[in-house]
Order: structure tokens, then sequence, then C-alpha cells
């Protein structure tokens, strides 16, 4: 079951983009339309995948001073075969649009560190089960991401403008953000985004706080403290 | 004044972090003080400088099509005609190139890495472990594709000789190296200001200096034009 559970972690518990902040580059440059955001993120999971395998397959081979290059060896075989397949197989406005952060995927943070951290050091199945899970989350965040910068600044969801779904009149008179598409747009919500999950764990840091505190020291919680969870507090507290 | 275009191009332009989303790892990463940024402003601008050199020349002689490559010759003298036309036709592939650039800058980075702790030993100190995290930064593999593009057909330096290429990419991966610096100058000298002013909690550390990179690039955006304006009102 260590699967399963390093698929629920990758997800969310260490979301690469969100909690490690890792791979912010392709992050930002491919989520200008939901469609290159989830191409991208098949990509670098696929690498994820296949690399993590190989590298905790042969982990106990690699020599401990060259083992980054080696890595890299083996991540850049991988990236350059799902380099020819999306030229192969994915639309062409897509690979044109995505550019030269397919290749670039080889020195993506997320795959090596991964490497390193995980597959390096645990078994094959677990390391696949590691990729899926940190692929995962990195195709979630690249889809919310991409998908408020492409209503917002694109009027648009996987290239179907929406606005036409309310009426007419409404498309003409709703004009996108354009600067959403742009470079700015993209920084000013990441850090909105950044913002918002830290202030969420923040929020439940203090929650936790409380309650260790209402539960070993029950006079020190004062009564207009109203944000007390209901648990320990109880019985215990006030 | 080609050089001018080039120059105002990638430094303000299509500035490697704010317009091209190259190397945000280290941007944020290392601009929290000034010194730090300088020094990893100069090592990456050196690196990037030197990497678009030597893929360039690597990619000229190895991988491109042509009777210029070294395996043409080897595969000449060592009787294998059929593989040599093919050379002559289609070089190496493309394919290589991802796998071969990476390592040439991992290698570089490397020997750059022992000359450094030989030569400057405080200094070798002062980066610490950003020095070998410079082979995984963006920009400088990124600065060598972009060069690559370029001499693709339908790109700037498709006509030029491979000496004028060669001029061409090294100022190209010495100028990109330059705006990524002055950025990350930049953003340095505005963390530490930030870092004594009040702030939401939420927005402490990083969200904020996402958002004021946002605002950098809002403000280069008004460099969109520049290059054609030049073009009109000087070439």
């Amino acid at each position: 079951m260590e699967f399963f559970k390093q698929v629920k972690n990758g997800l969310f518990k260490e979301n690469p983009t969100f909690v490690i902040m890792l791979g912010i580059c392709p992050t930002l440059a491919t989520t200008t339309t939901v469609k290159n955001a989830f191409f991208m993120a098949l990509a670098a999971t696929a690498v994820l995948i296949c690399s993590n395998a190989i590298i905790s397959l042969a982990r106990k081979s690699f020599p401990k001073e060259i083992r980054i290059p080696c890595f890299v060896v083996v991540i850049a075989s991988f990236v350059t075969m799902v380099d020819l397949m999306m030229n192969a197989f994915a639309p062409e406005a897509v690979v044109k649009a995505l550019g030269i952060f397919i290749p670039l995927i080889v020195v993506n943070c997320i795959i090596l560190g991964r490497a390193e951290a995980y597959a390096a050091k645990n078994g094959a199945l677990n390391s696949i089960g590691d990729g899926i899970g940190i692929g995962g989350g990195f195709m979630l965040a690249l889809l919310l991401i991409a998908t408020i910068r492409e209503i917002l600044g694109n009027g648009s969801f996987w290239e179907t403008p929406i606005t036409m779904a309310f009426s007419p009149q409404a498309s003409a008179l709703v004009k996108p953000v354009s600067v959403m598409t742009l470079a700015p747009g993209a920084f000013l919500l990441l850090g909105t985004m950044f913002a918002f999950f830290k202030w969420r764990k923040m929020r439940k840091q203090e929650a936790l706080a409380q309650t260790l505190v209402a539960a070993a020291a029950p006079w020190e919680v004062g009564p207009e403290k109203k944000k007390e969870p209901a648990g320990e507090a109880g019985p215990a507290g006030r | 004044m080609e050089l001018l275009y080039i120059i105002v191009g990638l430094v303000f332009v299509n500035n490697f972090v704010l317009a091209q989303f190259l190397g945000l790892c280290p941007f944020i990463g290392v601009s929290k003080k000034t010194s730090d940024a300088f020094g990893m402003g100069l090592a990456v601008t050196f690196v990037m400088a030197m990497a678009s050199f030597f893929t360039f020349a690597i990619n000229e002689f190895f991988i491109r099509a042509g009777s210029q490559n070294v395996f043409y010759s080897l595969a000449g003298t060592t009787g294998f005609a059929d593989a040599q036309k093919f050379i002559l036709k289609n070089g190496l592939g493309e394919v290589l190139t991802t796998g071969v650039f990476i390592l040439v800058i991992a290698g570089f980075v490397q020997f750059i890495e022992l000359v450094i702790r030989k030569v400057s030993r405080p200094l070798y100190d002062a980066l610490g472990i950003y020095l070998p995290l410079i082979t995984t930064n963006c920009t400088v593999l990124g600065v060598a594709l972009l060069n690559m593009k370029q001499i693709q057909p339908g790109g700037s330096w498709a006509e030029m000789s491979f000496g004028e290429g060669l001029v061409w990419a090294t100022l190209s991966g010495l100028f990109a190296g330059v705006g990524f610096s002055m950025v990350m100058l930049l953003m340095s000298g505005i963390r530490e200001r930030l870092a004594v002013s009040r702030l939401p909690r939420a927005f402490q550390g990083v969200p904020i200096a996402f958002i004021c990179t946002g605002i950098m690039a809002l403000a280069f955006l008004g460099f969109t034009g520049m290059v054609g304006g030049l073009k009109a009102n000087l070439g």
C-alpha cells in the first residue's frame, strides 16, 4: 500500500508546484491555454514515471560520486523519446507553443529532485507510484493555473470560446484581460496562489496549535476565542 | 548595429526571466541578498556564454548534416560509404541534441568548479551549492537550444557561415546572461527592502517576490516594440 500512499502524497501533500515549489519555469511558460498545459504535464509525467522506474531499478549500480550525471543521462534519453512522440502525435500548434520546454524537461528540478530524493532510495513499484503521484500533482497544478489564465485572459477553455455560451451580447461586452496570458499575469497569479496556500497552511497550523493549547492548558484558552475546534477542547476546555 | 538589436532584444525585450520564464528557480532562490545575486549572476553569465560557444561548435562538427561533420570524414576513412551519404544528408539527427548538450554543460560546469576551487577558494566557498546547480538551470540549456533554433531554416542566422554563427551564438549567450543577472540584481534590491517592510503574513517571502516579479514583467512589456523602433530609426 506504499504505492497508493506515494500516489496520494504527490497529489496534495507534496504537490510539486505549490508545496515543494519546483519546476516553476514550465509551470508559467506553458499554462497559456489548458491544452498546452495538459500536454506539457502529460509529457513531464511520462518522463517522471519512466525515469523513476529505471533509476530505482538500477539504483545499486550508480557510483555515488557521479550519480547525478548518470540520472541526467537516463532522464535525457526519456526526454528525447517523449520529444519525438510529441512531435509525432500531439497537435502541431501545441508542439509549437511548447517550443523548447519539452527538451527543457531534462533540467526540470522536479524530475531530478524526485530521482535523487526518492527513486534512488526506494523500490521500483513505489517509485512508479511516486512518479504517478507527483506527475498527477503537477498536472493538477498546471490545469488549475491554465484554467484561470485562459478563462480570464482569453475568454476560452481548451480553445473554445466560452463567453459565447452566455449570449452574443455578452461576448461583445466582456473583453478578456489579455495580460493574464502574457508574462506578468502569470507571475501575479502564481504569487497570489502561493499566498492563498500559505494562508490556508497557516490557518490549519493555528487551529492545530489551538487544539494542543486547549488540551494541555485549558486556562490559556480565553472566552473570546471562537475558532477553537470542538474536538479535544470539549471535555478539557471551556 | 545588428549587435545593438541583439543586445536590446535579449536584455530587455525578450528578457530570459521576465519574458521567457527561464531561470526562475535560482531567481527566486538566490535573489535574497545582493552579494549572492551578483556572484550568481556572474557565474551564470560566464557559463551561458561558454556553453553557447561549445554547444554551437559541437553541433556544427558532430551533429549537423554536411561534410564538415567529423563523422563524415570518419566514415570516409573507414570505408562506410552509405553512412557517409547519410551523414551528408541528415547528420546525426536532432534527437541527440538534448542529451549531448546537457552532458556538455554538465561537464563544463564540473570543470569550472574545479578551476574556481583552484584559483579562488573564497569565491568557491561563497557560491557553495549554487555552482553545481547551474547545470540544472533552465537558462543555460535554454540559450543553447534557442541558438539551435536560429540556425534552422527560417531563423535569423540560417544564412550565416559557421564562424559568424559561432560569434553570434556566444554573444547571444553572454547577453542573455547579462539580462538574467540584471533582473536578479534588481530583484535582490527589492527583496532586501521587502524583508524589512510590513506585509500580511501569507504574502511574506515567495508570494510577494512573485508579485513584484509580475509588476517588473509588466514594466518590461513596455519594451516590446523597441527593436522594431530602433531598426526603423537607426537602421
